[in-house]
């Protein structure tokens, strides 16, 4: 029989106090992780693009500059073509022109990897801001639906069912990256390229190839973050709007130990932190000043993450340039 | 027919060396070629070109008559070319299986058919007679385990040609045995084979033909049967190569080192040092001999303050040292030839000449105050890489650039830079080529003879023998017995490594 891992301690800890909340209050608590699941959709999915790159050993700090640049496009190009399809196309390119350009200077130039991922935020601030004009408008955003019979379910329906499609659509992609990494064998060679590259070379895989191509979707995955921010969740853009997700992504990637399902797990809770910290403000339960509650996430996840710290185990080739032969 | 392999005029220049210099090679189905030559002479770098992992600047490589593709790795193994490469080639967080699928995967969908990777594993497991489990983790494996699934991954793929990079470097005595009877038996079923190794009596005993290179050039070619160990010896190195140290009688002065009841846990926390009383005198070689395994690496480290002590004491002239305090232990007396140069001995990444003075660099003349002095660091540099015959085009280049016995020589250069009056050694000419052993050894009787007390850690025997003064045997953490080396007789040592009583 399996001991009883830290993972299902905190597993079980979650569905406890769910269960204690929703016996408490069943609206407020549905109704609190409808609204966490869609502040941790774009968390877990800049999380995905982080566990892409490292996976494979590179470093990815430009998540944050992939989704405002992408943000920005998927708004200008919906608000200029009065199309939110056009408009997240455009965005994807986008995304993945910067995880090309990162893979030019992380793989081929061998550069270190944080001054490449530093170039990428620099370069999405300064064309942000110079490009974004007040007033513009798009013609709406990806409006929530039903998914029939599952979102009749009570509770899970109306928290995992009734979204977005870019929602759903994020969804399955890290469905579909977790099942990826450890089942197939861009998976395996995924992970045995971060682990030590020298050992793929060997048996024929090649490093820089697999590392173009996974930056690369990485950086289409960033885009779909961006996008959802703009196009789904709020339907505007402002100046600096991503406002540090690409960054609190990577942590929750770290909390997560690479694994797309452990980091949504991290995501979720943050997600929920902050909706319960809206909630507190809704009800005004405690009369203090909102940029308190606004920092309550930030600061959960510095406890935590402090507290599960333990022995993390990163890639172990992460951030180091490869080159071929040297074996 | 044309030959498995034949190589043409390879060329292949780095920065500052030539190290392949039009190299020509053909080995033939079933036979053992033996590739011979010193640290940095251009073996790795040729087989890595017949290998697809670097590219050649000319020449041309065949392969059962066709061209291969310089650089393309995965088209040479699908031709029925498998390398064992000289540092694993193993990813250690995964399964033995993953491994050994990892780039030729078999599928289902898209997905990795893990029930018939298991099965291929075991198979082909049986097939050879290596044992291994396909789902058992590579980190957690011993080194002789990791070597044979290194091996099972290279004869994956029915191989006709199999390349094996100093295989035996790391493997104890009876592993190497049964590796030397895999790669006759390999052979005779019509595999080629070409086999790097710096073993001379392993040449001897299992290759067909000798290739030897010098300098990036081949210089010649001959067979087990037309020459002995030293004139293999002769033909790698250029000159004639004493394999027996000639020394003298040692001046035995008073104790130096002493190590008391030393008690030491290896890093699964078993305890691996079980009481070891030694007392090393001035003027002499005290060489450890065992079975790797046996508590040496433990003992070496827990004198040297890098491993914490459980019980007793080591003391310099009667002065208890430190524990767990490598810096105060060396302030104390003791310079420390480490087992593994890579991790203990060398940063990487500094150059030749910072790795030469990291016991001194904060001492005059290398600094002056907080300051460093680097034209002394310099001069020093070059005039050491000088002596020690260091291949290298600049003392500046990173120690990363250096190959093994290269390595191994600045190491030795630096701890004897400073005639301290202890020096441990151990394995100090482990994976280096007879040049360079030679040059070592000579290195450690002139300590010796200056007045050093030294304290030699080896797993081979032979090395013992012919360098000590007195022996004394460790098994199972203890040491078993001490003999002068007059009276030291190899049947009877070996005897007692193995952990027979008389």
């Amino acid at each position: 029989m399996k001991t009883f891992s830290k993972r299902n301690g905190y597993f079980l800890s979650a569905i406890l106090a769910t269960a204690f909340f929703y016996f408490n209050g069943s609206d407020v608590t549905t109704s609190v992780y409808a609204t966490g699941t869609v502040f941790a959709l774009p968390l877990a999915l800049a999380a995905m693009v982080g566990i892409m790159c490292e996976r494979t050993g590179i470093v990815n700090i430009g998540i944050e500059g992939t989704m405002l640049l992408s943000a920005f496009v998927a708004f200008f190009v919906s608000s200029l073509t009065q199309n939110i399809i056009i408009g997240l196309i455009a965005a994807i390119f986008t995304g993945s022109m910067m995880g090309l350009i990162l893979a030019v200077m992380a793989v081929s130039w061998r550069m270190d990897q944080i001054i490449a991922g530093t170039i990428i935020n620099i370069l999405a601030t300064g064309l942000t801001s110079f490009l974004y004009v007040q007033g513009r408008t798009i013609p709406g955003v990806f409006q929530s639906f039903e998914i029939p019979v599952l979102s009749k379910i009570p509770f899970f329906g109306p928290v995992l069912f009734i979204h977005g499609a870019l929602t759903f659509l994020g969804i399955a992609i890290i469905l579909a990256l977790y099942v990826a990494i450890y089942h197939t064998t861009w998976g395996l060679r995924s992970r045995a390229v971060g682990e030590h590259p020298s050992s793929a070379d060997t048996a024929g895989v090649s490093v820089v190839r697999l590392r173009y191509i996974n930056v690369t979707i990485a950086g289409a995955v960033g885009a779909l973050a961006g996008a959802y921010l703009s196009l789904e969740l709020v339907g505007s853009f402002e100046r600096g709007f991503t406002a540090g997700k690409g960054f609190t992504a990577l942590a929750l990637m770290i909390f997560g130990r690479w694994n797309p399902l452990g980091a949504l797990a991290a995501a979720m809770f943050f997600g929920l932190a902050q909706a319960y910290a809206n909630q507190l403000m809704i009800d005004q339960i405690v009369n203090i000043p909102s940029q308190f509650t606004a920092v309550l996430p930030y600061i959960m996840t510095i406890v935590v993450l402090t507290i599960s710290a333990g022995k993390v185990r990163a890639p172990a080739a992460e951030g180091q340039p490869y080159e071929k032969g040297q074996a | 027919m044309s030959a498995l392999l034949e190589v043409t005029g390879i060329t292949k220049r780095y920065p500052g060396v030539v190290a392949n210099d039009n190299i020509s090679l053909t080995v033939n189905a079933g036979e053992v070629v033996a590739l011979l030559g010193e640290n940095g002479a251009g073996k790795s770098t040729l087989l890595k070109a017949v290998f697809g992992l670097i590219k050649p600047d000319s020449g041309e490589i065949k392969i059962s008559g066709t061209p291969i593709v310089f650089g393309d790795t995965a088209g040479v193994i699908s031709r029925g070319v498998g390398m064992v490469h000289q540092h694993f080639q193993l990813v250690p967080v995964m399964s033995v299986a993953e491994n050994i699928i990892l780039g030729d995967e078999p599928r289902r969908g898209i997905f990795i058919n893990k029930k018939a990777a298991h099965d291929e594993i075991l198979a082909l497991s049986k097939r050879y007679g290596l044992e291994v489990d396909p789902e058992a983790i590579i980190e957690d494996l011993p080194v002789g385990m990791q070597q044979r699934v290194e091996i099972l991954k290279a004869l994956r793929k029915d191989v006709k040609l199999l390349i094996l990079d100093e295989p035996t470097a790391v493997l104890t005595p009876q592993e190497i045995d049964e590796l030397l009877g895999v790669i006759r038996n390999l052979a005779n079923s019509g595999v080629g084979i070409v086999l790097i190794t710096h073993k001379l009596h392993e040449v001897m005993a299992v290759a067909d033909r000798v290739v030897v290179l010098r300098g990036g050039k081949l210089v010649g070619a001959t067979s087990p049967k037309e020459t002995d160990e030293a004139g293999l010896a002769q033909m790698m190195v250029g000159r004639s190569v004493v394999l027996q140290v000639n020394r003298t009688e040692a001046k035995r002065g008073a104790v130096v080192l002493e190590v008391k009841g030393l008690q030491v846990r290896d890093d699964r926390k078993i305890l691996s040092v079980k009481g070891v009383d030694l007392s090393l005198h001035k003027g002499e070689i005290l060489g450890v001999a065992g079975v790797e395994g046996n508590g040496q690496r433990e003992f070496v480290e827990a004198i040297c303050g890098m491993r914490h002590r459980e019980a007793g004491e080591v003391l310099i002239n009667g002065v208890a040292t430190k524990d767990m305090h490598p810096h105060a232990v060396h302030k104390a007396g003791i310079s420390h030839i480490p087992e593994d140069r890579e991790k203990h001995g060398l940063v990487a990444n500094y150059s030749i000449a910072d790795n030469l003075v990291l016991n001194q660099f904060d001492q005059a003349p290398f600094a002056k105050g907080w300051v460093r002095n680097l034209a002394e660091v310099a001069k020093s540099a070059i005039s050491t890489v000088e002596k020690f015959d260091i291949r290298t085009p600049s003392a500046f280049n990173t120690a990363s650039s250096l190959s093994g016995g290269n390595k191994q020589k600045v190491v030795v250069a630096r701890e004897l830079s400073e005639d301290l009056p202890v020096l441990i050694a151990a394995q100090p000419t482990r994976g280096v080529d007879v040049g360079s052993i030679e040059f070592i050894h000579n290195q450690l009787i002139s300590a010796r003879d200056k007045g050093a007390a030294v304290l030699l850690v080896s797993a081979e025997l032979d090395e013992i023998l012919s360098l000590s003064d007195r022996i004394a045997v460790m098994s199972d953490g203890k040491i078993v017995a001490i003999v002068e080396s007059k009276d030291a007789d190899r049947n009877y040592i070996g005897r007692l490594m193995a952990g027979l009583k008389e």
